[in-house]
């Protein structure tokens, strides 16, 4: 496999802003900021996920699909038609882009659960178990066929390229979003194919990632054990699920789980108190197998906040600002200071430390 | 008895040249293979190559090498096959042997190779950043729930089931007080102790000179239920229920008379001189369920204190049996592999029954994830770890931690001569004469086995690191980082492996 | 699942296990046990398993009405247990000391591996009785079934008393096939009967007359059986007994070659 020392070294770059009074913020800011981390990839690609983008079908699943051929389109909404109710059904919108060459077939289906889906009575899970299940299935059963986006007013557009190119193919100039992430990929553990640009996204949570995660193998077999499927040949995925696990099926309190994902040290676990220690110490015993081990730092979008992660000895970087009710998340500083040249506070997070910015609660 | 016209196996040679007659090497053998007339006068039928005497010897003057005697050559009748019928045909007995099969089966450990880091990832150097090889021992929940106070203090709600931790992951194996002195069952318990790992008492009991290392002991209960009483078990911090042993799967044990001596006889309760019988099964346990009877029975005679584990040698059907093992209510599966040691064995069954450890523990670990129960149980993987290579891949198959047992030994001298059956071991290890136990010094003893555990620990920290990951929980199960050459797609598949270059 | 209701009247406990999970029942008894109870009565016991299992006291009494679980009084160390009724399988399983006392027939495999105490039982008992039992010194185990019993009676039995007293109420064997094989310790004391036959003996004992040190053993151990049952002792001893005795302690000297 050639690709993966075709080119000098480097690494992933990662961007994020979010505006917590939910202010919407143009497509093109996240291109721009984006755009100056051009050297961390290598045009193999690059992707953003957006939240806030579609308020007129905001309670509907918004699923983005990539199809190899017309055929595996058919037979995918041939599947979707038998337990969801589309409401709306579109290609895409994408400029011709001479950076992009090609692109497979780009749908969005902005779709229900039927209230008396068939499939209801084999097993009666939740609404967004069901919505998992469906994605696991496509994405492994229909051949060519590849749901990448599935949360409900928001949407994933990536694709193999550099960020602004891929930025400009999917016209994001369109779109205003009040949290955006985006990703330029300098691909080692997958060829540069659409389907593995980042963000990953399972249900509202989306995942841009930089660095390798070595501990993948496991992080895999555990999530094989509650019926998640790895199917992406690429290990930022494990993250989505591993969030959907922890946060929505197990319920876990949000940074207890970014706790298992950047595990504390024993050392440090050895030196807090009883109440602490016995929480840190069970959080080891039980999600060990889900912590990720290796270098990366991790922006996490949902519906309600922006997440920053990184490794707990930081061998990726990540920096920080904020100005007035925008925060931003990136790699380099320069990259924040591209869209925002004088933020009132700029630092750098600690190592397995999260940042966790939250949305104020929606103002009706 | 008639005498014996089998050939001997090996040849003493002394250098008359150097030898200075001191008669050393005549005293430390217990073989008989040494005689003195005027001089050092061997008896090459008895040697069995342990090696006293040449390290006895001030001189360097003695050398036993492999008997030079031609068979004609035959690749099916093989000289261990004609020797063997030679001694069956004088004694009517079944062969004995001890330590593990050395039979030349394909050792998978050796089919496997490890990843490293280069460039995508960075590999971390343990001798100055964190290495945590920490891992607990016991039954884990699926999920964990935790409450939070008025001030918004969150704490663990969730009541988790005992767990025991280990500095390192690796436990001593079961070697009972009986089949090896008092003085090696000392220096493994003081050194799991001072190691922060476990040592296991064997069926023999625990003496009570050691119960101040209790704490860290897996106590075992065998089918013979020698030495075992309340007391016993609460010294322990995991009961072990014996069910198999990986180098004689499904039959019992037979400590002869002659190693019962007054200390083995008050530590398994029964009388000095009589011979020591475990049953092939546990007699209460003749199916699943009477398993789940006595794993609760131990529960309750302990009050739910210690985890319980079950050994079970790899017989071919591992995979369900280890699920029914954890359904059953166990905290543990040790898994016994076919090459595992022993004191004693019919050599027809050490050699002939049971599989490899390395397939066993790829079965069972993929069974347990399959059904979803991994987490009920923690898996312990034994029957030859070698070396800390073999240690690693064990981890990333899927074990939680590995036994040694052979290692362990041969770090407290023994020269693996496979004769601890005999009781006469000359290194004072597989012995209860006295004048031979008394060349075992615990102190020296001891200080050899956390030598070993620290130079494999500081050996699987820099694999850790090379593999870029700085926590033992991110290389257990992760077969990912592992490789097979010279392996069948099957035999990978089985393993859960890819081929290198894949 | 209802929670066990303890009651206590004057210095006894009584329990009314009915429909409690044996966890629950056993929890309440360690509870009661380490508050300072030392008398218990539990009551419409049905199969919960482990009572008495690892108890340790002298002084602590367990009645039982009803029919206990398995692996009753396992593990344990001096109390005395007293069923009411029949009992199953599994009892004073590796028991140390102590004392059980069943008033109907009881199961298989009772008494494996048990080095001290005393179990009676009334009736009948199965396959499998005293099983590897041994003996330490002083710490000699005591099975004594009224009944009669099933093959492998003291099969590999290291050391220890089994007394059968062989009362039939049916047509039937007083003693099933392999009789102490593998026995290489201890005695067993059998009523005399034509049912003993040579070649359902193991191959390692054999039949003997019983000597005066035998006769005290089972003057004293009858006395208080037949005190335990309200028996007479008299019309109970004068039976004739035979013993069954190990040739050798070594039974498997020359299976190997070395």
């Amino acid at each position: 496999m050639s690709w993966r020392y075709e080119k000098d070294i480097s690494g992933c770059g990662l961007a994020g802003i979010i505006n917590t009074r939910r202010e919407l913020i143009n497509g093109k800011v996240i291109m721009k900021s984006i755009a100056l981390q051009h050297d961390r990839g290598n045009g193999l690609g690059g992707g953003f996920a957006a939240y806030g983008i579609y308020p007129d079908y905001k309670d509907h699943y918004a699923f983005h699909v990539m199809f190899e051929h017309e055929k595996c389109r058919h037979e995918f909404e041939h599947y979707l038609k038998i337990n969801y109710q589309i409401d709306r059904e579109e290609l895409i919108p994408t400029r011709t882009h001479p950076k992009v060459p090609t692109h497979p077939i780009l749908w969005r289906y902005f779709v229900t659960i039927k209230p008396d889906r068939p499939d209801l009575k084999e097993d009666e899970i939740g609404d967004q178990d069901f919505i998992v299940k469906t994605v696991m299935h496509v994405n492994l059963n229909i051949d060519g066929a590849y749901v990448f986006s599935s949360g409900k007013n928001m949407g994933v557009f990536k694709g193999v390229g550099y960020p602004e190119d891929i930025g400009e193919f999917f016209c994001l100039e369109n779109y205003d979003a009040y949290i955006w992430t985006a990703h330029n990929r300098f691909p080692t553990n997958t060829p540069g194919w659409w389907g593995g640009a980042h963000p990953f996204a399972l249900l509202e949570w989306t995942i841009v990632h930089n660095g390798e995660i070595s501990s993948y193998g496991i992080n895999k077999r555990y999530l094989e054990m509650f019926h998640y499927t790895c199917s992406l040949m690429t290990d930022t995925e494990v993250v989505a699920y591993l969030l959907d696990l922890l946060l929505r099926k197990h319920n876990l309190p949000r940074e207890l789980a970014l706790k298992a994902l950047s595990a504390s040290f024993w050392k440090d676990i050895d030196k807090m108190d009883k109440r602490e220690r016995t929480m840190f110490t069970a959080i080891r015993q039980v999600y060990g197998s889900a912590a990720l081990n290796g270098p990366f730092a991790i922006l996490i979008g949902h519906n309600n906040g922006l997440i920053g992660i990184n490794d707990r000895i930081k061998l990726r970087p990540l920096v920080a600002a904020r100005k007035q009710d925008t925060y931003y998340l990136a790699s380099e500083e320069s990259s924040i200071r591209e869209v925002c040249p004088e933020p009132e506070r700029i630092w750098h997070p600690k190592a397995g430390e999260p940042v966790i910015i939250d949305l104020e609660k929606e103002v009706k | 008895m008639v005498k014996s016209t089998i050939p001997p196996m090996f040849q003493v040679v002394v250098d008359k040249e150097k030898c200075r007659k001191c008669k050393r090497c005549v005293m430390s053998c217990s073989y008989g293979a040494l005689g003195f007339t005027d001089r050092v006068v061997p008896d090459d039928k008895n040697c069995v190559a342990c090696h006293r005497c040449v390290a006895m010897c001030p001189e360097n003057a003695i050398m036993i090498n492999e008997s030079p005697l031609a068979y004609r050559p035959h690749a099916s009748w093989t000289v261990e096959h004609r020797q063997g019928i030679l001694k069956q045909a004088e004694t009517g007995g079944m062969l004995l042997t001890g330590m593990g099969n050395d039979k030349p089966y394909k050792i998978f450990w050796d089919h496997l190779v490890i990843d490293a880091c280069q460039v995508t990832n960075p590999s971390i150097d343990p001798l100055r950043e964190p290495m945590e090889l920490r891992t607990y021992l016991g039954s884990k929940p699926d999920k964990l729930e935790f409450e939070t106070d008025k001030n918004g203090q969150p704490s663990l709600k969730t009541q988790l089931t005992p767990n025991i931790l280990l500095e390192t992951p690796i436990v001593f194996a079961a070697m009972s007080f009986g089949s090896i002195s008092l003085n090696a069952h000392r220096a493994l318990a003081r050194a799991a102790y001072e190691s922060g790992i476990l040592m296991n008492t064997g069926e023999g009991g625990l003496h009570k000179d050691l119960y101040k290392y209790g704490e860290r002991a897996i106590v075992q209960v065998a089918s013979g239920r020698f030495g075992v009483h309340q007391e016993y078990l609460n010294q322990g911090s995991v009961i072990e229920i014996k069910v198999g042993q990986g180098a004689k799967p499904g039959i019992g044990g037979h400590l002869p008379g002659e190693k019962i001596n007054s200390e083995v006889s008050q530590t398994r309760m029964i009388p000095i001189g009589s011979d020591a019988l475990s049953p092939a099964p546990h007699h209460d346990i003749y199916s699943i369920e009477d398993l789940r009877q006595l794993i609760y029975a131990l529960k309750e005679a302990t009050n739910y204190q210690k985890p319980v584990s079950v050994k079970v040698s790899a017989v071919h059907n591992i995979a369900a049996i280890a699920s029914g093992i954890v359904r059953a209510g166990a905290d543990i599966v040790t898994i016994d592999g076919f090459r595992g040691g022993t004191g004693a064995a019919p050599t027809i069954i050490r050699d002939n029954v049971g599989i490899p450890i390395e397939m066993a523990l790829a079965a069972v670990d993929d069974r347990l994830r399959k059904e979803g129960i991994r987490n009920q149980a923690s898996i312990i993987a034994a029957g030859s770890i070698r070396s800390s290579g073999d240690w690693v891949k064990a981890l990333a198959l899927g074990a939680d931690a590995v036994v040694i047992g052979t290692a362990a030994l041969i770090a407290m001298g023994c020269r693996v001569c496979q004769k601890c059956y005999m009781g006469k071991c000359t290194w004072g290890i597989a012995t209860q004469n006295p004048q031979l136990t008394a060349r075992l010094n615990p102190e020296v003893a001891t200080e050899r086995l956390k030598n070993l555990i620290r130079a494999w620990s500081l050996e699987l920290k820099e694999i850790l690191g090379l593999l870029g990951v700085n926590s033992i929980e991110s290389l257990r199960g992760n077969r990912e980082r592992l490789r097979a050459i010279g392996l069948t797609d099957s035999e990978a598949n089985i393993l859960g492996v890819k081929h290198a270059g894949e | 699942m209802p929670a066990s209701k303890t009651k206590k009247t004057g210095k006894t406990i009584t329990i009314d296990a009915k429909g409690v999970y044996y966890r629950e029942l056993n929890h309440s008894i360690r509870t009661a046990l380490k508050a300072g109870g030392k008398e218990f009565h539990l009551k419409n016991i049905n199969g919960q398993r482990y009572i008495g299992d690892g108890l340790v006291g002298r002084d602590v009494r367990i009645t039982i009405d009803g029919v206990p679980g398995n692996d009753l009084g396992a593990f344990m160390d001096g109390p005395t247990i007293v069923v009411n009724s029949n009992a199953q399988d599994g009892i004073s399983n590796t028991m140390n000391d102590g004392k059980i006392i069943i008033h109907g027939d009881a199961g298989d495999v009772l008494g494996y591996g048990m080095r001290g105490g005393k179990l009676f039982v009334r009736g009948d008992v199965g396959y499998r009785v005293g099983i590897h039992m041994k003996e330490f010194k002083a710490k000699i185990p005591v099975i004594i079934a009224g009944g009669v019993a099933g093959d492998f009676l003291g099969e590999y039995m290291a050391g220890g008393i089994l007394i059968l007293l062989g009362e039939k109420k049916k047509n039937e064997m007083m003693v099933g096939d392999y009789l102490g094989t593998g026995m290489h310790g201890g005695v067993i004391y059998l009523k005399y009967s034509d049912d003993i036959k040579e070649d359902r003996l193991g191959k390692e004992v054999a039949v003997m007359e019983l000597d005066d040190a035998d006769n005290k053993v089972l003057d004293k151990l009858l006395k208080e059986y037949c005190q335990d049952f309200r028996m007479d002792y008299d019309k109970t001893r004068q039976q004739r007994f035979v013993k069954l005795k190990p040739v050798s302690h070594r039974p498997y000297g020359k299976l190997y070659a070395y």
